[in-house]
């Protein structure tokens, strides 16, 4: 049989993401028995001509990572963001919301930059790719599930419906009515509602689902009185595309 | 001649090594950090305080834990807000966790390969799966902490300012300490292993820093001290550590009252051989680890006797956990909105947070010292040492053995870009 050969590549994010692939453990094992794990640079020293599924996870930041990212691409049939980081730009687009003059002297004591700053952004944002593995950090069983759709040749597919329905599913108390404000009603499910369940809320890591505003939880938030806006105000540590000032950050 | 690696694999995050030499003559020795600085403490800035210890987190996956922590604890220092017994031991048990975790994926994928000459466990597992097996049930027991007190193995979801959002039940921590315990003869194996490793022969004396132990092992504290008698309040770090910016990295250098140091495993055996478990405090007597250790590559065996230590420590306070009957606790209010400091034993030594939040609970200023940035001084004056003892050798062997003492370190790059504010000195 003819084992596809599978990579691993980062560019800005935390490294949460592949280690949640390496915490897969016996399933690790078994992932390894049917494909050829070929680049993984935080285990591996071996680096690959050509590769049959990259998974490529952090954001694109600065200009060198949108080169790694180019050939990373060209030498691989399928290139899929693995979290947040590489799908939306994740956490670090939280950097979009500040003036780069705060963000450098906050770190580096000085206002003016040192280097050239670049914007956090998704891989999409530079090259095409052919899906996502959502999650801050990644979810590990949906990535197994994910990796033997493409090893299949199958179309990558990730779940369309909210985290509340999740969290009916599992009979968790709704954060709503505890007075918490939650953004399960908006946000693209698959992770088993796992910040709930740890009785915390969600906060959106996964994206949201396509048309949030139509949705059948939607209204969940109008019950309760409140505001999409209101909701992302309190909650928003993943910004999204759409609410990110771009220019704030470019400079 | 110069040797240049860049992106070294092998160690969190993305650095590359570069030596300059000339006739034999080491000119300069750099490590150079190209990691993207991701700004948190900028973008903390106007966050909740029940939203920033979950921002931080996302700094580095392998230390997710000690991060979320060490933030909790900074801001419930800040907010004047004391948490229960229960919760201080929860807390420890899920910082063995982490650094059971870290020290294995350290000690079996990053740094056994050298010894072994292989790129990687994975590829050696091709011929012989027996270690990279091993390994993965090893990490499991730690991982199997995370999970069970912190929600998830990597950024956890269980805790909040002020105590646990949600507990364990009884028998999961009973499970718990079995899994623990069924790791004893796997440790064992490693041991063996370990033992057998050749470690090549250097050595840098270099002071050691790490929290004061209260009597036990440190982990959390409000005091540090070095081995060369100084003792600290973690309160006054300012001063005390200077950060300076270094042309040849995007991280920073510390250096305590002028001198470098050295945190971490290493450090915190130094300095508190006596706090280990009992089986760790032999398995230190049989790897010949202890006070006045001097020679860098060694430290990996200081991580191997921190496994065995908390490994212990974990069923230890699994125990002590079983006298409490587990109860939900109501968050405590905040007392004030000031400042706070709090400091914490990372898996790669000393990590601290400072925070000042303003009225209505939004964080002002945030400052974060990482172990790492505290050891890159330290790293690149061995490197620089060693880089004449070895020029004769091949460059490959030359790589080889620097690149070993690299991941001896055990840097961790994404935490040491990302969170610190130069004071210039
Ligand atoms: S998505 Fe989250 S867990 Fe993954 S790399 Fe980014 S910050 Fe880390
Ligand atoms: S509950 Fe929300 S924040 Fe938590 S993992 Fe799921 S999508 Fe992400």
């Amino acid at each position: 049989m003819n084992r596809k050969r599978v990579g691993f590549f980062d560019l800005t994010g935390c490294e949460g993401c592949q280690l949640t692939v390496l915490n897969l453990e016996e399933q690790l094992l078994d992932l390894l028995e049917v494909i050829d794990l070929v680049e993984f640079r935080e285990l591996m020293q071996d680096q690959a001509e050509r590769l049959d599924i990259a998974f490529v996870e952090g954001s694109v930041v600065k200009p060198a990572e949108e080169e790694r990212l180019r050939a990373i691409r060209a030498k691989s049939e399928r290139l899929i963001a693995l979290g947040a980081c590489a799908a939306t730009g994740g956490i670090n687009r939280l950097a979009t919301l500040h003036a780069p003059d705060h963000l450098w002297s906050s770190s580096f004591g000085r206002s003016e930059p040192l280097w050239e700053m670049g914007t956090p952004r998704p891989l999409a944002a530079v090259v095409p790719i052919d899906g996502e593995v959502p999650g801050c950090p990644i979810d590990g069983r949906e990535f197994v599930s994910i990796l033997q759709g493409l090893l299949m040749g199958q179309e990558l597919e990730i779940p369309t419906f909210p985290v509340c329905a999740e969290c009916k599913l599992a009979e968790l108390p709704c954060s709503f009515e505890q007075g918490a404000p939650c953004l399960g009603p908006l946000t693209r499910s698959g992770c088993g509602a796992v910040c709930i369940r740890g009785g915390d809320v969600c906060r959106g890591c996964r994206g949201e689902v396509d048309n949030p505003r139509s949705g059948p939880y939607h209204r969940i938030l109008e019950e309760h009185g409140w505001q999409v806006e209101q909701v992302l105000a309190e909650l928003r540590i993943y910004p999204h595309q759409a609410d990110g000032d771009d220019d704030a950050a470019a400079d | 001649m110069q040797l240049r690696i860049n992106q070294l694999a092998r160690i969190e995050g993305h650095a590359d090594l570069v030596v300059d030499l000339e006739k034999g003559e080491l000119v300069s020795c750099r490590f150079e950090v190209v990691e993207t600085p991701r700004f948190f403490e900028g973008i903390l800035t106007g966050l909740h305080y029940r939203e920033v210890a979950g921002v931080v987190s996302r700094i580095c996956g392998i230390c997710s834990h000690s991060h979320s922590l060490v933030s909790l604890t900074a801001t419930e220092d800040a907010l004047g807000i004391d948490i229960s017994d229960q919760t201080r031991l929860l807390r420890e048990l899920l910082l063995c966790g982490e650094l059971l975790q870290s020290h294995l994926v350290q000690l079996y994928f990053m740094a056994l390969p050298d010894y072994l000459l292989l790129p990687s466990l994975i590829q050696a597992a091709k011929s012989d799966r027996t270690l990279l097996e091993r390994a993965l049930r090893l990490k499991k027991g730690a991982n199997a902490i995370c999970e069970v007190i912190g929600g998830r193995p990597v950024h956890p979801v269980t805790l909040r300012v002020g105590g646990f959002a949600s507990l364990p039940e009884r028998k999961e921590l009973l499970q718990l300490q079995q899994h623990l315990r069924n790791l004893l003869p796997d440790l064992e194996e490693t041991i063996d292993l370990f033992a057998g490793l050749d470690i090549p022969l250097f050595s840098r004396p270099v002071s050691n820093v790490s929290l004061q132990g209260d009597g036990g092992y440190p982990v959390f504290g409000t005091h540090m001290e070095s081995s060369d008698g100084a003792v600290l309040p973690v309160a006054g770090y300012v001063g005390q550590i200077n950060e300076r910016l270094v042309a040849h990295a995007t991280a920073k250098h510390a250096e305590m009252e002028g001198h470098r140091y050295r945190v971490g495993s290493l450090a915190r055996l130094n300095n508190h051989h006596q706090g280990l478990a009992p089986m760790a405090a032999k398995v230190a007597a049989v790897l010949r680890i202890g006070p006045g250790e001097e020679n860098p590559y060694r430290m990996l065996l200081a991580r191997l006797v921190e496994v065995v230590h908390f490994v212990e420590r974990g069923i230890q306070l699994i125990d002590r956990l079983e006298d409490y009957d587990l109860a939900p606790e109501e968050p405590p209010l905040p007392r004030r909105f000031g400042s706070g400091v709090a400091a914490v034993e990372a898996p790669r030594g000393l990590l601290l947070h400072a925070y000042r939040y303003g009225e209505e609970g939004r964080l002002l200023e945030a400052d974060c010292v990482i172990p790492t940035a505290q050891n890159l001084a330290s790293l690149e004056e061995d490197l620089a040492g060693r880089v004449p003892e070895i020029a004769h050798l091949e460059p490959d062997e030359v790589s080889r053995q620097l690149e070993m003492l690299i991941r001896a370190y055990d840097p961790c790059i994404s935490c040491a870009t990302h969170l610190l504010r130069v004071k210039y000195v």
